[in-house]
């Protein structure tokens, strides 16, 4: 039953739980736009809890906003891949079109126009989210086709539909993508060995966690099911956040019911009996067909109650979805996140095998790792550890973007050269350099294009993106130092300030005004939140600058006053509001450049 | 003795259960500290008790004691990092210590001191935050708060109030308030509260009792934080 009050059918639509809290403000800002104190005290009111605790969601998630937004909220993708695809033109032509500031609500309200970290349509950029649909391919032409239909307060679902279709873009498949599963056939397979013959068979495949980190799935289930408690959870890490990524995105779109699968033979290993596929606030355009794919799944009896038939293996799955923050794709943080609070990753130990979702033993794993899941159940552990290397078996998605003809999907067997996805790619003949692992990955140059993809060599959760000779890498990097600074969490002190450090030296630097002094700070800075940071993020925020620093120093040495220290602070900019108020703009108003 | 850890080689005794910080604690060592405090359960956010335990650097106030960790916990480079860590809460926030009510009794400051900070070192943000006086007894100067929650400890798991709470991320996290303004005059903040006397900086300062004792005479002044006892 539908209210004329989206705030009462959002809470009630999630039995009033506070740990559905993200979920609530995502769907009441679906049907207001925006969160006003008002409606955040509603939502409290109505939950139960302090208000607070919803501001604190609201503040800390990109995707909700505390002010008000247009009808039409338009986020394009800032990735480093959509800058070079042109996002920047197509920014200001939108700021124009409206006559708008970034960040702000039209006049008449009916639209607002910002950017947000990469929306994983690296392959199809630019791209933008409307009203978190995402719309990608943007030209010039589409742009102005989007603005007609806005001023004509179209609404979305009147759209054409060529503007919301994404392409898969498979250009290589392997065991995985090449040929779709046989519905059930993991589960079948999985209950003909029983729980522990199929914990065994995972151990033996020495499948490892593809989200980056590369953990034996095998040892993680077993903590899981050897952890004390009466109830267990599966956890899907669909909160694909790295700027390059989206292999998970073609799992999600094409290979649903696999992933459901997975995430049920996992459950059946452990005994869990709820699953959370956790879909970042970017996909969520997939959502209604996941919950389709669930629905479906329910009805010929591969999840719910008597999973296949088998008594005693009860399974279901839900769909939570996320809200614009790269650091959900830490399970700590993800977890927290899926508990209806701000996504800040915990103390670790103890580790969510133990201490999971509600403080119970949890299993969480990226997308592409339960579909592997389910290639080991159906063929084996023995025939999986055949392929790729030893210590890195099976095969490995990579989201190739950039300077290539051939953007797209790739599945390789580990151990696959660098250099080989480059030419299958069509990857530009100069290609310079290749940032393995997003920003939070390597950047390797064509001396290590040699090195091969696998956990003992170069690891990576599949981001690969491709800059030929022509780019300017400091500008890949500028664009990687602001995604950590507007990505930090905020919770320790390395990270919160750090980041932010890094993004106002680097702008020092863009400016003109750098020094070597600049450059001495943020590999001392980097040093710090390496060592001290408290997750993954901060460790590794500093990463793409030092990396690039060290490759490729002519372009950051261009840009460096000849001088061993300048002050940040421009002393005749600092002047400017003075010569507002004085009326004048003479030469004699402005300090002299002292050289 | 059973359980037992090192530091430079020398043996320290803990009970099972206790934390690094606290097994130190009880053996006179000092490991520098902002977010912790001993009622409250650890938090591990500011790092400043960062110290390097089989020769991973990790916070001493979360982690637990165990027998067979050799520590590090006092060298230039560990104080080094230490030192750029407070830099970079001075920098984040606008503290002018000179003017501030807390001087003397700041434990920012106090560790400012200790780890030999002469300079902010950094650009300063000078962040535009807002001071909350509405409470008749108490105020909140967001200026000088540095994220550690220790307000928001005591008032949800002393007080049961849970007045404070933290909003935003990255640079502009920042503390906020359960109530329907906002303001601290319409939440159920009492000055009896613990939250009322628990914040390490000046960020929650009881109203009416401004340079009651002389600075130069306060706590900090008298003796350096290593020194302390009781936190």
């Amino acid at each position: 039953m539908r209210s004329d009050n989206p705030v009462a059918d959002a809470v009630q639509r999630y039995n009033s739980d506070p740990l559905c809290l993200v979920q609530i403000v995502r769907e009441t800002q679906a049907a207001l736009g925006w969160l006003s104190r008002e409606t955040q005290g509603e939502i409290a009111e109505r939950l139960k809890i302090p208000v607070n605790r919803v501001e604190s969601v609201v503040t800390f998630y990109a995707f909700f906003f505390d002010k008000p937004r247009g009808a039409y909220r338009l986020l394009l993708s800032d990735n480093v891949t959509d800058r070079m695809q042109g996002n920047q033109a197509l920014l200001t032509r939108l700021l124009g079109r409206f006559g708008v500031k970034r960040g702000e609500a039209s006049a008449d309200g009916l639209v607002s126009v910002d950017l947000t970290s990469c929306t994983g349509m690296c392959d199809q950029g630019p791209a933008m989210l409307v009203n978190t649909i995402a719309v990608p391919r943007l030209s010039e032409a589409r742009i102005d086709a989007i603005a007609d239909l806005i001023e004509a307060r179209t609404p979305l679902d009147h759209w054409p539909a060529e503007f919301f279709r994404v392409e898969d873009n498979v250009r290589r498949a392997g065991p995985l993508l090449q040929a779709p599963m046989t519905p059930g056939s993991a589960l079948d397979a999985a209950i003909a060995i029983g729980r522990e013959g199929l914990l065994n068979e995972i151990k033996r495949s020495n499948l490892r966690g593809r989200g980056g980190a590369g953990f034996a799935t095998g040892l993680k289930w077993e903590a899981a099911r050897n952890a004390p408690g009466a109830e267990r959870y599966i956890v899907c890490n669909a909160d694909e956040g790295e700027p390059g990524a989206f292999k998970d995105r073609v799992l999600l779109t094409s290979h649903a019911g696999r992933i459901f699968e997975g995430m049920a033979i996992a459950a059946y290993a452990i005994g869990a009996t709820r699953g959370f596929l956790y879909l970042r606030g970017e996909y969520e355009y997939l959502k209604p067909r996941l919950d389709a794919e669930i629905e479906r799944m329910r009805l010929v009896r591969r999840l719910g109650p008597a999973v296949r038939g088998c008594a005693g293996f009860d399974f279901d799955v839900e769909i939570h979805v996320g809200a614009g923050a790269y650091v959900c794709g830490e399970e700590t943080a993800l977890l927290e996140s899926l508990a209806g609070k701000p996504g800040r990753p915990r103390v670790r130990p103890p580790y969510p095998v133990t201490h999971g979702y509600l403080g119970r033993p949890t299993v969480v794993n990226n997308v592409e790792t339960l579909c592997q899941a389910t290639e080991v159940a159906i063929h084996g552990g023995a025939a999986f550890a055949g392929q790729g290397t030893k210590n890195s078996t099976g095969s490995k998605l990579l989201s190739v973007s950039g300077d290539c003809e051939r953007p797209g999907v790739y599945e390789y067997s580990f151990g696959v050269p660098i250099a080989q996805v480059l030419e299958d790619a069509g990857a530009a003949p100069d290609a310079a350099a290749v940032q393995v692992g997003g920003p939070s990955g390597v950047l390797m140059t064509p001396d290590q294009f040699t090195r091969r993809i696998a956990f003992e060599d170069v690891p990576t959760s599949g981001s690969f993106m491709i800059f030929s000779g022509q780019r300017d890498m400091f500008e890949v990097a500028r664009n990687f130092v602001h995604f950590f600074a507007h990505e930090s969490c905020g919770f320790c002190t390395p990270c919160r300030v750090g980041t932010s450090l890094q993004r106002e030296m680097v702008e020092k630097i863009a400016e003109g005004r750098g020094t070597r002094y600049e450059i001495n700070e943020l590999m001392r800075v980097r040093g710090l939140m390496r060592r001290m940071s408290h997750c993954g993020l901060g460790q590794m925020a500093g990463n793409a600058i030092s990396d690039c620093w060290s490759k490729f120093r002519p372009t950051f040495e261009r840009r460096l006053l000849a001088m061993e220290f300048a002050p940040a602070m421009d002393l005749d900019a600092a002047l400017a509001p003075a010569r507002v108020v004085a009326g004048r703009d003479d030469a004699g108003a402005h300090l002299k450049e002292e050289v | 003795m059973d359980n037992y850890f090192t530091i430079d080689e020398q043996p320290i005794p803990f009970t099972p259960g206790q934390t690094i910080l606290e097994a130190c604690k009880s053996a006179g060592i000092y490991i520098p500290h902002l977010c912790h405090h001993p009622e409250f359960t650890p938090h591990g956010s500011c790092k400043l008790c960062a110290v390097i335990v089989n020769g991973r650097t990790v916070s001493a106030c979360t982690i637990t004691a165990s027998t067979g960790q050799e520590l590090v916990v006092d060298t230039p480079e560990l104080n080094a990092m230490r030192r750029a860590m407070l830099q970079m809460l001075f920098v984040e926030g606008n503290h002018f210590c000179p003017g501030c009510e807390k001087s003397g009794n700041c434990r920012l400051q106090a560790l400012g001191y200790e780890f030999e900070m002469t300079t902010p070192h950094f650009i300063e943000f000078y962040p535009a935050l807002g001071v909350d006086a509405s409470h008749p007894d108490a105020i909140i100067d967001r200026n000088r708060c540095i994220k550690c929650e220790l307000c928001v400890r005591a008032s949800r798991d002393v007080d049961h109030k849970e007045v404070f709470g933290i909003g935003g991320r990255g640079l502009e996290t920042t503390l906020i308030v359960n109530s329907p303004t906002g303001k601290l005059v319409d939440s159920a903040f009492a000055i009896t509260d613990r939250a009322a006397h628990i914040c390490p900086v000046g960020a929650i300062l009881p109203k009416r009792v401004g340079y009651a004792e002389p600075i130069g005479a306060r706590k900090y002044d008298r003796e350096p934080i290593s020194a302390e006892t009781d936190a």
